[in-house]
């Protein structure tokens, strides 16, 4: 299920840590909520963006969702397979189906956001 | 993501636990509980109905059989279809229109005998259709009108596989039934009427049986290959088919002529409530028309979007010149595709326009339809 190293939140985001740069992502949940991803449109790597506020689209063939990032900073690095490919998110939402990575601005914002088993419980 | 689901009870076709059991999500439509998609996904659905079969429970449109000497003048009244030039075992894609030639519905009608008619209207529609079809049963006679939704489950087979699939399981009795024709055939044991027609561009079927029939008749073409299909590709498959919806590219605000349909309103018959209006609009050179579109910038059209002028340097609301009336990404042909309204003068093939992808300006294209034609 979701990984036990990463936190979640409410929106169905993923943030994996390294060091002090947040890898984002969706949940497997929403990947299966959304159905078959055929659009991805993320930010230039530069731009700053709060936590929990917007950051992009995702679309299905039926619907569009909007992408909240669950951490805030500078995104220094945003994922040309997922724009290009965006099956990968179906595919590999936790690994290579991976959206922005951000510069996180203070650390404490993860204090905000659940552990998967928490994230696991609000599912149910 | 929004929970759209609503407090009224929806209604289920006979075919309701098959979907569930297949994993299906189900989602409500037109007052009915319906699958959207199985486990497999709209683009699997997709591609199995243009390169194999497809299988779609359609037993929620509405199904109304008129049989009579009265039948052909009544339905005459109130259908855009030439109903005496159409022979027995034929069917023609019409419209339910209002005094005001603006369209109710959508439709197909067939002549199932000398005196006999099937019509078959859409399932978010059926309230509203009989809301105007009933007060005129009740000034009309010789003739009697059967709805038989409940009692009858329709399953539709599309693709290229769809009739080879159907001549096995009846004696090669289908096939003998051409285009656009009705006929009856035992399908694997079962009796029942065929129309060869469809929704998604391909060819097949819309096979209507017994409702207790309804789930061994699923059963039997899921086990010879076709594959399970729901709403969402079918919207998709029609779209690309350029086959419009009602809700979306039709409605009473919009009439058979500015939407490309013209030769699908017959407005001759003398009794006919909307010839008049029709037969005006004919005569008329509309203010805009409906158009397929492909997207040549990086985005997906919907529903609702505004269409601006290309030339605009920015997009606001002096340069709208017409609005999206259905959108999606097709698989088919890779990329957006859309349907909507332009204005006249921006509605040749090869303009140049932009969709408003809430804020963002997107360029696409005017482009001939269907965006998909079967090979």
């Amino acid at each position: 299920m979701d990984p036990e190293d990463l936190k979640y939140s409410k929106e169905h985001e993923w943030v994996r840590m390294n060091g002090n740069i947040a890898e984002v992502g969706v949940t497997v949940f929403a990947q299966e909520s959304l159905g078959d991803v055929v659009f991805v449109d993320l930010p230039e790597a530069g731009t700053d963006v709060a936590q929990f506020a917007k950051f992009g689209e995702i679309e299905s063939v039926k619907a569009v969702s909007d992408l909240f990032s669950p951490v805030g900073g500078k995104i220094v690095e945003v994922n040309a397979a997922a724009t290009d490919s965006p099956e990968v998110v179906n595919e590999e939402p936790y690994g290579t189906g991976w959206l922005i990575k951000v510069e996180l601005a203070d650390a404490s914002q993860l204090d905000e956001l659940m552990d998967s088993a928490t994230y696991q419980a609000t599912l149910e | 993501m929004s929970d759209e689901s609503q407090e009224q009870i929806l209604k289920k076709t006979v075919l309701h636990s098959t979907h569930v059991e297949s994993n299906a999500k189900m989602v409500p439509f037109g007052g009915w509980d319906m699958p959207v998609q199985y486990a497999d996904g709209i683009i699997a659905e997709i591609s199995a109905v243009r390169n194999v079969a497809g299988i779609f429970d359609v037993s929620h449109m509405g199904r109304l059989e008129f049989e009579g000497e009265g039948a052909e003048s009544f339905l005459s009244s109130f259908l855009s279809a030439n109903l005496p030039a159409l022979k027995i075992g034929r069917g023609k894609y019409n419209f339910i229109c209002n005094e005001d030639g603006g369209i109710i519905d959508d439709a197909m009608v067939y002549r199932t005998g000398d005196q006999s008619f099937l019509l078959v209207i859409n399932a978010g529609n059926a309230d509203i259709d009989m809301e105007w079809i009933n007060p005129l049963v009740a000034k009309s006679k010789g003739f009697t009108m059967k709805i038989v939704t409940n009692e009858t489950a329709m399953i539709a087979i599309q693709g290229p596989k769809a009739v080879e699939i159907i001549d096995t399981l009846s004696n090669d009795e289908a096939s003998s039934i051409r285009r656009f024709r009705i006929g009856s055939a035992t399908v694997a044991g079962i009796s029942a009427t065929l129309a060869r027609t469809g929704y998604t561009g391909e060819d097949g079927f819309e096979i209507i049986v017994a409702a207790d029939q309804g789930e061994k008749l699923w059963n039997v073409l899921r086990d010879a290959g076709a594959i399970e299909s729901g709403l969402g590709s079918r919207d998709v498959l029609r779209l690309e088919a350029g086959l419009p919806l009602h809700g979306n590219d039709l409605s009473t605000e919009t009439n058979p002529f500015e939407a490309g349909f013209g030769r699908f309103a017959y407005f001759e018959a003398p009794n006919s409530i909307a010839g008049a209006a029709l037969k005006r609009i004919s005569e008329t050179e509309s203010g805009r028309a409906l158009v397929g579109f492909k997207m040549t910038g990086r985005g997906i059209p919907r529903s609702g979007l505004n269409i601006h002028e290309s030339n605009s340097s920015n997009i606001d609301e002096s340069n709208i010149i017409g609005g999206v009336t259905s959108g999606t990404h097709s698989p088919t042909v890779d990329g957006g595709i859309g349907m909507g309204y332009v204005e006249q003068k921006y509605s040749a093939t090869g303009t140049k326009i932009i969709i408003d992808v809430r804020g963002r300006p997107v360029e696409a294209e005017i482009v001939d339809m269907p965006f998909y034609k079967r090979s």
